[in-house]
């Protein structure tokens, strides 16, 4: 690691006091992607600004038909929130099921959702069940937020605050992990809320999370894994690597999304 | 047998210390005014060094001293070696390459040592290397063996302008010829068999120092064999004379092999530490280990077998490519040749084999021993092909393995090995019965009914261990002989120290030597110390390595007890007033034969000190004893092992689901350890065939270069394994013991693509088998089977 | 530098640190508690697994100073007044070590998942909740027998493995 400055602010105007004097200062969450990052020295920030002494950043409450996470919640209290299982099992089981669970105890959702790993599992649920992003400067329609890999609508001196999900009537997750690190090869994230469909797909393309339309469209007649039979992604775009070429991804996310939705049908 | 004693599965005497974090590794010592030492490395493959600037870095807040391969030379330092010799079909010797412990004038892989950065913390040393200056005249690299042997490729050593080391064989050309003119089938097959990273968790540590006063080095370093390191590190690099350098290897967090080398890193702290009057200590992080510690495997071979009309085998012959990296390690010339081409024959009754090796250098990281070393490329390629074989002949695999067993003993092979005992169809019968074979079809329906694809495979495999004897070794190449030594040191008060040759960097070697001992003094196991790793302290020893502990290390604990049990006898004799003929030694007693006169051990040992009554007389005070062990062979561990897997088409996802081990072992001293070493062969072996694999891009970058992209077995991607043994005692050492750590990781590849050939109507699939891998081969027997 | 305080196995420790300083560093070189083990530099190995508050965390992916004010238990200080916690009997009686470099790490993630998930453990939920823990020697099936066995020993009244 470089050397850095460490500032705590207590306050989310503190930190973004901070950071609005020193743009190249990172934001340190809960740490688990920045720290490996900067412990490779690939990541030279010369002020790190950590949140954590921040009041009222983390907590879960259910405000009507939506769940509303404060950006500094961890996976593993999301992930064994009885609000969340309650309203949003799929959520639950998505954030259970992230990194290992030392990892779940210390990474938070507004750290993943404002990283935007091409591969992490936060973005695909957030796209999927229309969540809103709420910043200390606004609110971001998932649709608008997530632009492309480690790309976000965040703007210089921007912080995530909470996030609000509405209740979808049918949900769920299905991940396919990278065999080493674990993180999404292919994660389909599918989503019923009325007549709307969503299907989010994360780790498979190059652009990082997105819809697949032609998936939503099918399901909209039907909400059934039948009518996703003969549908495929176009292996163009996809990530290739040797764990998995594109077409090999592209196949993964029909399944996976069949997965979903057999599983979102199920409960 | 006494609950401490041979065959107890005592629970292990380390263990207190690993469980409540006081386990002592090279990283947790701290020497007073110790400096950190970080190593620049090369970011190119190939490339020639037009100069090094480290001005800049010297002048860097915390650095104690930049050096470089420069500097080495100017004091005499010399390279690093290989031990084993080995000379070419034409009879020429192989081409070994100068490999310097920094680089002088050119780098050869990714993560060759360039210089060295030592100062006040690690983080200095890191920052003062980004300032050294590295003027690179960047050559084409060669990764691919194929490539490499081509005319016209890159030259990576002047010694070998076609990067061939050597161009070896084994066993007898015309008779096999001959065998494969009249044989009524032939089944072939090529093979990949994967390059892997050893990664034991602890990565290689070094801590150098010197003691102006008097002229003295001592090296901390993760060894499992300190004594070699300290003989290479004198005889062949210079440092210091024997004498002048203590190396301690204390507690080891695995080694799997990639701890027997002698490495550029420990070569130069100890020399570095005299250089800038500072103790200078290396911890490798995660990623220099991928890129520096020697890697495994790596072959590419064809391979075919001759059979006669009922399916009796009649010859093989094998021809493979090794890739043995840019430089050679230390044992690495004799892993694809005499640990592979001798182990061809497998369990099977085969009248002629022929083997050839190429072992060429490309600009990747060396490729040495690692678990198995050459025995489980061996094993991959017998028993692949001998399942090729059954199906192409429409056999039974169980049934056809049977009719070509060995079975009688001794038997010599055609490849060097006269295996001196075993009974491999009584391995065959309990696995079969273990894993419920008759079944097998009803369980395969059952899966394809939920929509997945079952597979069952065999791995009947042997191995060679304890490799020996040092004669022999010596006539194939060996720089040093394969023995091991022991000493015994009785206290006064009748406690025992172990001083052993051999090294446990997880074997239990602590407990297992202790009930040796124990069985044969008859006392309590609190009262015996197994002393290891250290050359201040033991005197000399080969170390552990090759399943040898066991069969080598403690038979010769074995001689020195029972010279140190013919001695106390004579002090029993003295002290009991009766002559030596009519002492007996039993549970831990002296007694004088036909009498109620006795002494316990503890007794005859504090006579031995106090010597009153034997002064003046031919027997000496003190009740010590040392004993060096040479095998007369090596030892043959054998087994079967079934694997029984579901694969899901859909994504090409495999699942283990029955794993059935059933080794001979011969005589075993603790079953629960042994056991032990079975499950974590099998994981690093399944690890080979699904998970792990070694990737280098084509500019000779390593792509799976930390746990991001190397994929190393989780406890959820393994079954728990169901292992049964047979006993054939090994008739060539005193305690009967074959050896156990490696069989695992010899048998199980096999025997996982086996199973998923098996499940997907035998198309081949590469290791490691990755679920995209096994996708792509599902889809292609669908296809096949569609159109049949 | 700046300073930071925290209370580890009990006692409480004050101390100026670059604040680069991982905990795995802090307590290995600072604290000299050199049981927290490092064996990768990618969060994935386990070796390194303390608790901070209560909870299993990877001490190489924490910085030192933002445990501030926190509790830390590493494994030297599981065992209280000389008496071996049971997950620790445990991983003796049945094997679950060899080298013993991932085992501080296995045994803490071991507690944590005792403490997350309860007393009965099955095998299928002992190997998912290891994920984070990489053992090369064992091949798991001891490790995994032993967390079974420590689960069941650490329940409110359960008599010692040893004595089973």
């Amino acid at each position: 690691m470089y050397a850095f400055t460490y500032q705590r602010p207590k306050t989310v105007r503190q930190a973004a006091g901070l950071i609005a004097k020193n743009v190249d200062a990172k934001l340190l969450a809960g740490g688990q992607t920045l720290l490996p990052t900067m412990k490779q020295r690939l990541a030279s920030p010369p002020a790190v600004i950590d949140l954590a002494k921040i009041e009222g950043l983390a907590g879960i409450e259910r405000k009507g038909r939506t769940v509303v996470i404060g950006a500094m919640t961890k996976h593993a209290d999301v992930g064994t929130s009885a609000i969340v299982r309650e309203a949003i099992p799929a959520l639950a089981a998505l954030a259970e099921n992230i990194g290992d669970p030392a990892v779940r105890n210390r990474g938070t959702i507004g750290g993943s959702v404002a990283n935007n790993d091409p591969s992490a599992d936060y973005p695909a649920a957030c796209l999927a069940l229309g969540a809103t992003i709420v910043t200390n400067k606004r609110k971001i329609a998932a649709d608008d937020f997530f632009q492309g890999m480690f790309t976000t609508a965040l703007e210089e001196g921007e912080i995530i605050v909470k996030i609000a999900f509405p209740l979808p009537s049918k949900a769920a997750y299905a991940k396919f992990p990278n065999p080493a690190s674990r993180y999404a090869m292919v994660g389909v994230f599918a989503a019923k809320r009325g007549s709307e469909v969503r299907l989010a797909v994360t780790g498979a393309s190059s652009d990082g999370v997105f819809r697949w339309t032609a998936g939503e469209e099918a399901l909209r007649g039907r909400f059934s894994p039948k009518s996703l039979e003969g549908l495929s992604v176009p292996a163009d775009g996809m990530i290739s690597d040797i764990h998995g070429s594109a077409d090999y991804r592209a196949h993964l996310v029909g399944v996976m999304a069949k997965r979903a939705v057999t599983t979102a049908i199920g409960k | 047998m006494t609950t401490t004693g041979i065959g107890a599965p005592v629970r292990r005497k380390e263990d207190f210390r690993f469980i409540t974090g006081q386990g002592r590794y090279t990283d947790d010592i701290e020497r007073p005014g110790q400096a950190h030492a970080y190593f620049l490395r090369s970011p190119h493959a190939h490339a020639n060094i037009r100069s090094i600037d480290v001005s800049a870095a010297r002048a860097m807040p915390g650095v104690v001293g930049v050096l470089t391969g420069e500097d080495l030379a100017k004091d005499g330092v010399g390279g690093l070696i290989c031990g084993w010799m080995i000379h070419s079909k034409d009879g020429s010797p192989m081409k070994a390459g100068a490999h310097p412990a920094l680089a002088v004038g050119k780098v050869r892989y990714v993560g060759d040592h360039v210089a060295v950065v030592i100062a006040e913390t690690l983080a200095a040393a890191k920052d003062a290397a980004e300032a050294i200056v590295v003027d690179y005249e960047t050559l084409a690299p060669v990764v691919d063996m194929n490539a490499a042997v081509k005319p016209g490729a890159p030259v990576i050593h002047d010694v070998a302008s076609d990067n061939v080391v050597y161009d070896w064989h084994l066993g007898d050309k015309a008779a096999t010829e001959a065998a494969f003119a009249k044989a009524k089938h032939v089944a072939k097959i090529d093979l990949v068999n994967n390059r892997l990273v050893p990664n034991p968790m602890e990565t290689r540590a070094a801590i150098g120092e010197y003691d102006a006063g008097t002229e003295g080095y001592t090296l901390y370093t993760t060894s499992q064999n300190p004594h070699v390191a300290r003989l290479v590190l004198s005889a062949f690099i210079g440092i210091a004379p024997e004498h002048k350098l203590r190396v301690i290897a204390p507690d080891v967090g695995g080694g799997f092999g990639s701890k027997i080398f002698i490495y550029a890193e420990e070569t130069v702290c100890v020399w570095a530490a005299k250089k800038v009057g500072r103790p200078v200590k290396w911890t490798s992080d995660r990623t220099e280990a991928f890129l520096s510690d020697a890697h495994g495997r790596d072959h590419i071979t064809h391979a075919e077998l001759a059979l006669d009309e009922r399916g009796k085998m009649l010859a093989m012959r094998v021809k493979t490519k090794a890739n043995l990296g840019a430089y050679l390690s230390t044992f690495s010339s004799c892993v694809p040749t005499y640990l592979y081409a001798p182990l061809l024959s497998g369990q099977y009754d085969i009248p002629a084999i022929y083997c050839e090796v190429e072992g060429i250098y490309t600009n990747t990281a060396p490729v040495d021993a690692y678990r198995g070393a050459g025995r489980p490329e061996a094993t991959f390629v017998v028993e692949r092909i001998v399942e090729v074989a059954a199906r192409e002949l429409g056999q039974d695999p169980a049934a056809f393995r049977r009719k070509n067993f060995v079975r009688k003993f001794p038997h010599q092979t055609p490849v060097i090995m006269a295996y001196d005992t075993g009974d491999y169809a009584a391995s065959l019968d309990k696995a079969l019965e273990l894993i419920d074979y008759k079944n097998i079809g009803k369980r395969k329906r059952e899966s394809a009914r939920a929509g997945k694809l079952r597979g069952i495979g065999f791995s009947a495999y042997i191995e060679a261990c304890g490799i020996a004897p040092s004669a022999a070794v010596g006539s194939l190449g060996a720089g040093v002989g394969l023995w091991e030594s022991a000493e015994v040191r009785v206290n006064p008060v009748g406690t025992v120290e172990v001083l052993t040759g051999s090294h446990s960097h997880g074997q239990g070697h602590e407990t297992t030597f202790a009930q040796l001992v124990c069985e044969r003094l008859g006392i309590p196991i609190d009262q015996v110390a197994i002393v290891h790793g250290d050359t201040d302290k033991v005197q000399f020893g080969m170390g552990t390595y090759g399943s040898r502990s066991g069969a080598v290390g403690m038979s010769a604990l074995s001689k020195a007890l029972d010279k140190v049990i013919a001695k106390a006898k004579k002090v029993a004799a003295y002290a009991l007033e009766a002559s030596d003929a009519d002492i007996e030694f039993k549970d831990g007693r002296f007694s004088v034969a036909g009498t109620d006169k006795s002494l316990a051990f503890g007794e005859v040992a504090l006579q031995a000190y106090i010597a009153h009554k034997f002064s003046g007389q031919d027997l000496e005070p003190g009740l010590k004893e040392g004993a060096f062990y040479d095998p007369t062979n090596f030892t043959f561990p054998s087994g079967v092992h079934i694997c029984e897997l579901e694969i899901d088409p859909d994504t090409g996802v495999t699942k283990i689901d029955r794993w059935v081990a059933v080794d001979d072992f011969g005589i075993v001293i603790n079953p629960m350890i042994v056991e032990g070493q079975v499950h974590g062969g099998i994981a690093q072996g399944v690890g080979q065939a699904l998970l792990e694999g070694a990737h280098y891009d084509e500019t000779g970058q390593l792509v799976t270069a930390s746990y991001m992209d190397y994929c190393m077995p989780r406890a959820d991607d393994l079954p728990s394994f169901t292992v049964g043994a047979t006993v054939t005692p090994c008739p060539s050492n005193p305690l009967g013991i074959k050896g156990c750590g490696e069989a695992g990781a010899i048998a199980a590849p096999p025997a996982v693509i086996n199973a998923l050939t098996d499940a997907l109507g035998h198309e081949d699939v590469t290791m490691p088998a990755t679920p995209q891998v096994v996708w792509r081969a599902a889809r292609k027997a669908a296809l096949r089977a569609a159109a049949e | 530098m700046t300073t930071v305080t925290m209370t580890v196995n009990g006692k409480s420790v004050t101390a100026n640190v670059d604040p680069r300083t991982l905990l795995s560093q802090f307590v290995r070189e600072n604290l000299r508690l050199t049981g927290t083990h490092v064996g990768c530099d990618t969060s994935q190995c386990g070796a390194c697994v303390v608790h901070v508050d209560g909870r299993a965390v990877k001490s190489c992916t924490t910085l030192a100073v933002s445990c501030d004010g926190s509790s830390v238990t590493t494994i030297e200080g599981l065992a209280v007044d000389g008496a071996l916690h049971p997950m620790q009997e445990a991983f003796r009686e049945h094997h679950g070590l060899q080298c013993g470099f991932c085992t501080p790490g296995m045994i803490m993630s071991a507690v944590d998942i005792v403490n997350r998930k309860g007393n009965a453990l099955d095998e299928h939920t002992i190997r998912e909740e290891l994920e984070g823990n990489i053992c090369r020697c064992t091949g798991y099936h001891n490790i995994v027998k032993a967390v079974e066995a420590g689960a069941r020993a650490m329940a409110p009244g359960a008599t010692s493995i040893a004595a089973e």
